[in-house]
């Protein structure tokens, strides 16, 4: 039927699920371009150090963050099973070094509550939600205040 | 098709129809008389107006109108055209150009220019046509439904064959079956109609024999055909340029009937422009005419007409056309100019492909494989070839920017009361697009210098017993893979020592420095430099020439000077070919492998211990050839810890920068000299102090190209980088 397919496409989201700093992130599926293995980058100057630096993508070059040192999770400890995972927003494409990717995860629009208030305004505004899976909280990524905090991190 | 993607597409041509102007004024100035340059530039205001006319703006329309017929005077040599005449079409050809631009953009433009040249326009015209009021009203287009459309009269042409009244009363019967393109374009065929009603008495029948039943009925497409008779004393031609702009879109065949009355009347003749059209053209030059003959050969009867009428002398003289470039159509296509830097980008891609496998292959250490190290060959040539092409797509002849100088020259000699011509050569040497478009400022300004600064007023001219007229001559030309751009005057040359004492007067150099001649030429680079005793309003906009120095300099090129007392000044500027690919030394700064330009280069030294010298705590200079050049090291610049700075280590090259004269930059080893394709940090990251792009490198790795100018400046300025401390070059996540 295709008005209920249409509704399940309005309210089902998907999400790739992963971990940062030992917490469990998650970002929604439209976002993502692909997953890629941790290669060493080219380390920019001047940079802060969650930036570690640029990556060839197929001839791009494109920034890598450290997610977790991002949040101030403290930096990502090199591991076999890193990823970076590269996102696109706002016409920029970017990638985000994580510790490991778990899974696809299909939820209802319904089950992603709102950040509670927390303390941190910085923190609050880098999630965009909650999502609770088999009483596991996991965070949605708001990509547009990674970048916001990358672009306008005084150099 | 939306209005807007129309009225872009407007303007677009309208650029190109400026440059034909501009093109056509600058032949007639040399051939007054050649009818054929005479009717191109007819052609082009008469474009522009129709365009306009669609889109409501009626100044333009109204401007150009007045341009037009007196334009259309000198094409029936009711005019001739002489220098004061010539100097009010450049002015008025100016204006329009500014109108167009003020109609895109949608801003205001002063009336007063525009009042003034319409004065001077009219008071070419006889009081019979000054007084005719002209009413080329607006026509509201209206896509959503049928066009309601209010129908001025539309004097089309102007009432020049009164005197030929009723002389050749011909019939024509016309077919004419607009394309559903017609409409989308948005003509409509009323309003040819109507011009054609203009020029004779018109019966219109409407042929409806294609229309759909009301089922398959698609209102979008066109299936009414009409079947026109027009009796008419005009001659075909007259007919086929009421359809001009309808050309291709509609299916249209005009044939004669029946002479009804045939007394030709020859004299009358030499004053009927569009007889000079039918001639054939001894170049070719005849872009029009294969459009405007090619209904006639549909119908032979048209033929006769032609032959009836004696041919007029013809009109372009043949030494004339020879030199002209034939200006065949060149046939031509409008791309995106995303695709083609996306093109660009995947060739630049496949080169650095090519670069990796070759490694790859290199470091598997084969035994000598004759056939693979012939087809790595053949690969590398094949990518170079398919990266010049593409490059190629991106190159354009200089030729309207040139074209652009000519209005600065008259501007600014009309600023100076200088009398100045400008020559250009090389039109046709071909630049990347963005260079043409980031050269335009300097340009201008260095042309302006040149009429203000370069030439004398032409009392001294001619004292000096030169040619009153003052000379600035622009040529492009490709020199051993750079473009030369020169612009010289033939004015007085540089006063070098007003220089050297106005560059003491404001402090730029010390009072008793002894400097040889270019080092005062080069004087002019300084920033705050100015040279004109009086500032005038041309120049003297506290801008100078170190502001061209930073734009050329941006491009990847130089500048530089010569003068020869009373015989003028050549600035030189040599630009890459392209902005895409770089000539760059690569080099390690540390651990890092990075990538400098060579063009800023001047020397690479590999010093003794004993030539460095500590000065203070940290700073260091060397001596080269005697003086003291102080060391920049880059892997401190850039923030990196470590243990550089040790006197014996690492390879100094010494640049030459403009706030700085002389700087030695430490890096720790060059290893290779190679072409890279350049690739922009901002598009997805901010840009880094220090560096200026990235580059990718045989091995696929990114490798950062590093701008010597913003890293002695990041030296001087910031010796303690707030990051340094925080930064770790080395990743653990190796």
């Amino acid at each position: 039927m295709p008005e209920s397919a249409e509704v399940l496409a309005d309210s089902q989201f998907e999400f790739i699920t992963f971990s940062a700093g030992g917490q469990n992130y998650c970002l929604e599926i439209t976002q993502i371009r692909e997953i890629r293995r941790w290669t060493p980058v080219t380390a920019l100057p001047h940079t802060p150090d969650d930036v570690l630096g640029v990556m060839n993508l197929r001839g791009a070059v494109i920034p890598i963050f450290d997610l977790a040192a991002r949040f101030g999770l403290g930096p990502t400890p090199g591991n076999e099973r890193n990823v970076v995972i590269v996102a696109a927003v706002n016409g920029t494409t970017i990638g985000l070094l994580v510790e490991s990717v778990s899974e696809i995860l299909s939820v209802e629009k319904s089950a992603i509550q709102e950040t509670p208030d927390i303390k941190s305004e910085a923190t609050k505004h880098s999630i965009r939600g909650m999502i609770s899976v088999n009483d596991t909280m996991v965070r949605v990524v708001n990509l547009d205040a990674v970048l916001e905090t990358s672009m306008g991190t005084p150099q | 098709m939306s209005m807007n993607s129309i009225r872009n597409t407007f303007f677009e041509e309208c650029e190109e129809l400026l440059e034909a102007l501009v093109e056509g004024l600058a032949q007639m100035e040399e051939t007054s008389d050649d009818m054929e340059v005479i009717n191109a530039v007819f052609r082009s205001v008469h474009s522009i107006k129709g365009g306009a006319g669609a889109f409501a703006l009626d100044r333009l329309v109204n401007f150009a109108h007045t341009f037009e017929t007196v334009m259309d005077k000198v094409r029936d040599r009711e005019l001739a055209v002489d220098e004061k005449l010539m100097a009010l079409f450049h002015r008025s050809g100016d204006q329009l150009s500014d109108l167009v631009a003020s109609a895109r953009d949608d801003t205001d433009l002063d009336p007063t220019a525009e009042s003034a040249i319409i004065k001077d326009l009219e008071g070419y015209l006889g009081a019979e046509t000054a007084t005719e009021e002209f009413s080329f009203s607006a026509v509201t287009l209206d896509f959503d439904g049928p066009a309601a459309i209010e129908l001025p009269d539309i004097p089309l042409e102007e009432a020049e064959t009164t005197d030929e009244q009723a002389n050749t009363e011909c019939v024509f019967k016309i077919h004419f079956k607009p394309e559903r393109t017609l409409y989308e374009n948005g003509h409509e065929p009323l309003l040819l109609f109507d011009a054609l009603a203009e020029l004779g008495s018109l019966t219109v029948a409407a042929d409806l024999n294609r229309l759909p039943s009301f089922d398959s009925f698609d209102p979008n497409d066109a299936v009414i055909a009409w079947e026109m008779e027009l009796v008419t004393n005009k001659d075909e031609q007259s007919l086929q340029e009421v359809f001009e702009f309808v050309e291709g879109l509609c299916d249209l065949q005009i044939s004669k009937e029946k002479a009804s009355v045939s007394l030709p009347k020859p004299e009358a003749l030499p004053t009927e422009p569009v007889q000079e059209l039918q001639q054939p053209t001894p170049s070719g030059s005849a872009e029009e005419t294969p459009i405007e003959q090619a209904p006639a050969l549909e119908s032979p009867k048209t033929k006769a007409i032609e032959e009836q009428k004696p041919t007029p002398a013809p009109a372009p003289a043949p030494s004339g056309a020879a030199q002209k470039e034939s200006r065949g159509p060149k046939p031509t296509l409008r791309v995106d100019l995303d695709r083609v830097d996306r093109l660009i980008n995947t060739v630049g891609e496949l080169i650095i492909n090519q670069a990796m496998i070759s490694q790859r292959i290199e470091e598997l250490d084969l035994p000598t494989v004759a056939h693979l190290t012939n087809e790595l060959e053949a690969y590398k040539l094949l990518a170079r070839d398919i990266q010049e092409g593409v490059m190629a797509i991106r190159a354009q002849p200089v030729k309207p920017l040139f074209q652009r100088m000519s209005r600065i020259v008259r501007e600014a000699s009309d600023a100076t009361h200088k009398k100045a011509k400008l020559v250009t050569v090389g039109d046709s040497t071909e630049v990347d697009k963005t260079v043409i478009e980031r050269l335009a400022d300097p340009l201008t300004h260095m042309i302006r210098n040149a009429v203000d600064h370069g030439l004398e007023t032409s009392d001294i001219r001619e004292a000096a017993g030169k040619e009153p007229i003052g000379t600035i001559r622009l040529s492009a030309a490709h020199r051993s893979g750079s473009v030369f751009i020169e612009i010289s005057d033939d004015g007085a040359g540089l006063d070098r020592e007003r220089i050297l004492a106005k560059a003491i007067e404001k402090n730029l150099v010390a009072p008793d420095v002894e400097l040889s001649e270019p080092e005062i030429d080069n004087l002019l680079f300084l920033p705050g430099f100015s040279t004109a005793g009086q500032v005038s309003n041309l120049s003297g906009r506290g801008v100078g020439m170190d502001v061209v120095k930073n734009a050329v300099q941006a491009l990847g090129g130089r500048v530089s000077i010569t003068s020869t007392p009373g015989k003028g000044t050549t600035f030189t500027i040599v630009l890459p070919l392209t902005l895409a690919v770089m000539d760059g030394f690569v080099i390690s700064v540390g651990d890092q492998t990075m990538v400098i330009p060579i063009s800023s280069i001047l020397e690479t030294i590999r010093p003794n211990a004993k030539d460095i010298h500590v000065v203070g705590t940290d700073s260091q200079v060397v001596s080269v050839r005697g003086s003291y050049v102080p060391i920049v090291d880059v892997a401190h610049s850039l923030g990196q810890k470590g243990k550089s700075g040790e006197k014996s280590t690492g390879i100094l090259l010494l640049v030459a920068t403009e706030s700085q004269d002389l700087t030695a930059l430490r890096v720790s080893a060059i290893h290779d000299q190679r072409q890279v394709v350049i690739k922009s940090l901002e598009s997805n990251y901010t840009a880094i102090p220090g560096v200026s792009a990235a580059t990718i490198l045989g091995d696929g790795k990114i490798a950062l190209i590093l701008d010597p100018e913003e890293l002695i400046k990041l030296a001087h300025s910031n010796p303690l980088d707030p990051f340094s401390q925080n930064t770790r070059m080395e990743l653990h996540h190796a």
